[in-house]
């Protein structure tokens, strides 16, 4: 093919970088044409903000989805994981079983959480029937740990009830800050008695039909202070927060590993400690949620299709190895805090292009997002919803014929594998 | 004068029975029995067999089986009564005089330097200090203690200078030289074995054979049949572990690779180990000056491990534990080292008052913390962890560090590492020697710590599964071997992370020409 990738980026980093200069494509600016912008989800916004009135062409490709918020904005992802599961409930769907108390069977993959101010009176009475529990208070739009506090009474967060009884923008008009505040896990998994929480890297191609994709080289990132459920430690963010940004400026950090330990060192720890079945289950549970999350924001998404991205999943493990999606970033750090996160991060960009630009020729986006196995490198597929959909009127035809299934046969997407063994 | 077999027998059973009998095993066998005897089942006439046929049934006889397979693992070599004990544990008068005089070389180094930094061998703490490491005792590494002044007594390049420059005074090496040259550096005349002697006691890594731990190696079986073996070596792990119970079976298991989920125990099994873990009082009580270098050893290594930093408290709890647990030594009776001591202040020299420091007798050198390291990822109990590390260590670990003329001790590893390598390797062998590069240079670090700390912790835990399932370190001296034979360029002697072990060593044991 005739012509090489034009590159930009606003965010200077060498994987990026290294990457596009491997691949000899030729680096751009944002005024001139260009065929690949790997931007920060500050541009984004301009480029489809009806004011600017960009319109992409065939050629142009970006690696964000327009209203990506409404998956990697804590507060928009919940009301929209709280709307999918009542969907499903009136569909009547089989996912939206309940257990004897009210819980979801299915679908309780995120911890309970409320936005503050709007639904004060909602937690104060969750919180009441139990109140002897600690939540988290984040502020939606920020990222990195940052504002993040822990609270045990009501006291706390007196700054966030309603002021008047009716207003519910009170938070815009009286400048206060918009906030989640969910259950805090208070009985995470302790490995060597600290806390961690795994980050995981999954791409999406396209939302309708969904097709997404996990990166095999995920890591654990470990608190340096050792868990103490104490609320006297409350203040001290070092024993709760795992992100990068704050353990940094702990004392305990270690410029070597960084606090850092890959899934693979999980999954061998896990499997050694606790057998292999637990643990293939957690597994198909943490891809369960996520193909789940990404089901519950499709119908909102603004499926472009110049658009492609590259999540950073943060999940908890609880103490009955029960994953909990806490959140979702749309612009992964991409900075390297030791040699071995340079290259997993150089891969992870390596590969993501290899599959949404194939064979590093100038992208069409209306190409067909169905990369050949061997252009995968370290992803799995996850969930690809063409295909299941064929296989499941295939399943149908074939019960219909009378013919019984022995096996399934093998699988393409991982997604229904976790789906088959939760919900069946 | 050698004795005949049955001596040897019935010296090796009268031995254990000895042993035996002062254990809990015994006593608790004993207390089952006399409780028995009031079940319905038990008839005075066939008094002996119904005890016995109980016993049997209500699984008692298997722990024994177990109790008698562990004296088995650990007694020492029967000899003749009269042989004097240093003789049983090293019968080479030049390997004593050598393992003796560095002893006490590294006595000496320990001692000046709790001279030189005024820090005492052992002092008892005071309350508040007890009261706080006591609270602390699950997080020893949030604690920064300086311990800039504190050097590792020693390194295994330290070591293997000794190791160079041992020499059996009786053996003329000059004409050994001339005979048959000998380019590597250990410069004693122990027989090591080959290949074909190699091939047949490690019979199970036949290429042919089903091995755990060969994902990669699809293109000698094919997928299908892959699996079915996997399926068929987990069933009969799982067969043997919860059935069974038996520490034989584990063992025979264990020589062609544990499945991940079923290794703790498996090798718990093969060990016999019993949970134990009460020395906590005597690290609450007393501060040694080896606690600092086991600190320090932590925080050189471990902490700084991509794949350990995360049990840097386990390690500091299970050292510290062990250096203060006097069963350790025990294994003195079979280890070709002595315990080093010390005298009480003022009696320097007076055998009435001297101590055994540290009270396991083992000095730790820089990366002994490595023999624990990979365990944590198998037990996420401290009590479980410390008695599977014990046990290997009293059983393999020991010899890595020990000057001995036994065939599983350090220098046979180094001599049949380098005659293996010259034997089959010559041009790689010659070329490292020209460049300045003796291998053994290289590969010595790594073979110390059975290399904990170079392999990935998968490929480092099925190397272990090996050691236990053929009781030797051989295969530790074969390992490197393997690597070069198939990656000969640099880069991989510097970085072992990302090799596969077992297939290197089934290939190197079985695919090489001889």
């Amino acid at each position: 093919m005739a012509g090489k990738v034009k590159w930009v980026t606003d965010i200077e980093k060498s994987v990026l970088i290294n990457n596009f200069e491997k691949r000899e494509w030729v680096q751009v600016t944002e005024n001139e044409d260009w065929n690949f912008y790997w931007m920060s989800i500050q541009t984004i916004r301009n480029v489809f903000s009806v004011d600017t009135g960009y319109r992409l062409s065939d050629e142009q490709l970006v690696n964000h989805f327009p209203n990506h918020y409404e998956l990697t904005r804590k507060d928009l992802m919940i009301k929209n994981i709280k709307r999918y599961r009542k969907e499903l409930e009136k569909e009547g769907s089989l996912l939206a079983e309940k257990d004897k108390n009210g819980k979801y069977i299915y679908l309780d993959f995120v911890p309970v959480t409320f936005m503050l101010p709007a639904d004060y009176n909602l937690f104060v009475e969750e919180f009441r029937k139990n109140p002897s529990s600690t939540w988290i208070m984040k502020p939606c739009g920020k990222a990195q740990g940052k504002g993040i506090f822990l609270i045990n009474k009501l006291s706390q967060i007196k700054k966030w009830s309603r002021d008047s009884r009716t207003s519910t923008f009170v938070a815009a008009s009286s400048g206060k800050e918009a906030y989640v505040i969910s259950l805090y896990i208070d009985n995470p998994l302790l490995i060597g008695g600290k806390k961690f929480d795994l980050r995981l890297y999954v791409l999406v191609t396209t939302y309708r039909p969904l097709k997404c994709y996990m990166y095999k080289l995920g890591f654990c990132r470990f608190c340096t202070v050792k868990y103490t459920p104490s609320t006297s430690e409350l203040d001290n963010m070092f024993v709760h927060l795992t992100n990068v940004a704050i353990q940094k400026h702990g004392d305990d950090y270690n410029h070597v590993h960084g606090g850092k330990w890959t899934v693979s060192n999980l999954r061998l720890y896990l499997e050694s400690t606790r057998g292999k079945e637990v643990t293939n289950r957690l597994f198909d549970q943490i891809h369960w949620i996520v193909v789940q999350s990404l089901k519950a924001v499709a119908p909102v998404m603004n499926n472009d299709k110049h658009c492609f991205e590259c999540y950073g999943y943060d999940i908890i493990i609880d103490d009955k190895l029960k994953p909990w999606l806490i959140e979702v970033n749309a612009s992964p750090s991409l900075t390297s805090s030791t040699a071995n996160d340079r290259i997993l991060k150089y891969n992870l960009i390596n590969d993501t292009l290899n599959i949404v630009t194939p064979n590093g020729e100038i992208p069409d986006c209306r190409w067909n997002r169905s990369p050949p196995r061997e252009a995968l490198g370290n992803y799995q597929v996850l969930y690809d919803e063409e295909q299941a959909q064929s296989e499941s009127a295939e399943h149908d035809l074939r019960s219909r014929s009378g013919q019984l299934l022995g096996s399934k046969g093998t699988r393409g997407s991982a997604g229904a594998r976790p789906a088959a063994a939760t919900w069946k | 004068r050698r004795m005949d077999e049955g001596t040897v027998l019935s010296l090796s059973i009268a031995q254990i029975v000895q042993r035996l009998k002062g254990s809990h095993l015994h006593s608790q066998i004993e207390r089952q029995a006399k409780d028995c005897l009031h079940r319905p089942e038990i008839k005075l006439e066939s008094l002996k067999e119904d005890v016995r046929s109980f016993l049997k049934t209500s699984g008692w006889e298997k722990k024994l089986q177990n109790a008698i397979y562990r004296e088995l693992h650990i007694q020492l070599p029967p000899s003749h009564p009269t042989a004097p004990l240093e003789h049983l544990k090293e019968p080479l008068a030049y390997m004593r005089k050598a393992q003796a005089s560095w002893e006490k070389r590294i006595l000496k180094s320990l001692n000046s330097m709790s001279t030189e930094l005024g820090v005492p061998l052992a002092r008892k703490r005071p309350g508040a200090e007890q009261k706080e490491l006591t609270n602390k005792w699950n997080e020893m590494g949030t604690d920064e203690p300086d311990l800039s002044r504190f050097r590792p007594v020693y390194a295994p390049k330290d070591f293997l200078e000794v190791l160079i420059s041992l020499r059996n005074p009786n053996h003329d090496s000059c004409e050994d030289v001339c005979a048959r040259s000998h380019w590597g550096l250990i410069q004693v005349p122990l027989n090591v074995r080959d290949i074909p002697q190699l091939r047949q006691a490690y019979a199970e890594l036949n290429l042919s054979s089903g091995q755990l731990g060969i994902d990669d190696l699809a293109h000698v079986h094919p997928v299908g049949s892959r699996l079915f073996l996997h399926s068929c070596l987990f069933s009969i792990a799982f067969c043997v572990v919860v059935v069974g119970q038996d520490s034989a079976a584990a063992q025979q298991y264990s020589r062609r690779g544990c499945p991940t989920g079923l290794r703790a125990d498996l090798w718990a099994l093969i060990l016999n180990s019993t949970n134990q873990l009460q020395l906590r009082a005597g690290v609450i009580q007393h501060n040694l000056l080896v606690d600092n270098l086991i600190y320090k050893d932590v925080k050189l290594t471990a902490s700084n491990d991509d794949y350990y930093f995360v049990f840097e408290d386990f390690l500091y709890q299970v050292l510290l534990c062990f250096s203060r647990d006097t069963a350790v030594l025990e294994h003195f009776k079979y280890n070709s080292a002595t315990p080093p001591k010390s005298y009480l202040h003022g009696k320097v020299g007076d055998e009435e008052y001297a101590v055994v420091y540290p009270p396991n007798g083992v000095i730790p050198f820089h990366g002994f913390s490595m023999y624990v390291a990979p365990l944590c990822f198998l037990y996420n109990e401290p009590s479980k962890l410390y008695s599977v590390f014990r046990e290997m260590y009293i059983r393999y670990f020991f010899r890595l560090h020990s000057i001995s003329s036994s065939f599983s001790g350090i220098v046979s590893l180094c001599l049949q590492f380098e005659r293996l390598l010259q034997t089959h390797l010559p041009q790689l062998f010659y070329h490292l020697r020209q460049i300045g590069a003796q291998p053994l240079r290289i590969a010595f670090k790594w073979m110390v710590r059975a290399f904990s700390g170079y392999l990935s912790t998968d490929q480092l835990l099925l190397l272990w599964d090996r050691i236990l399932g053929y009781d030797s370190l051989e295969v530790v001296a074969g390992r490197y071997n393997l690597n070069s034979y198939f990656h000969t360029n640099y880069a991989v002697l510097a970085d072992l992370s990302t090799l596969k072990v077992i297939p290197l060593i089934q290939i190197f044991l079985f695919a090489t020409a001889i």
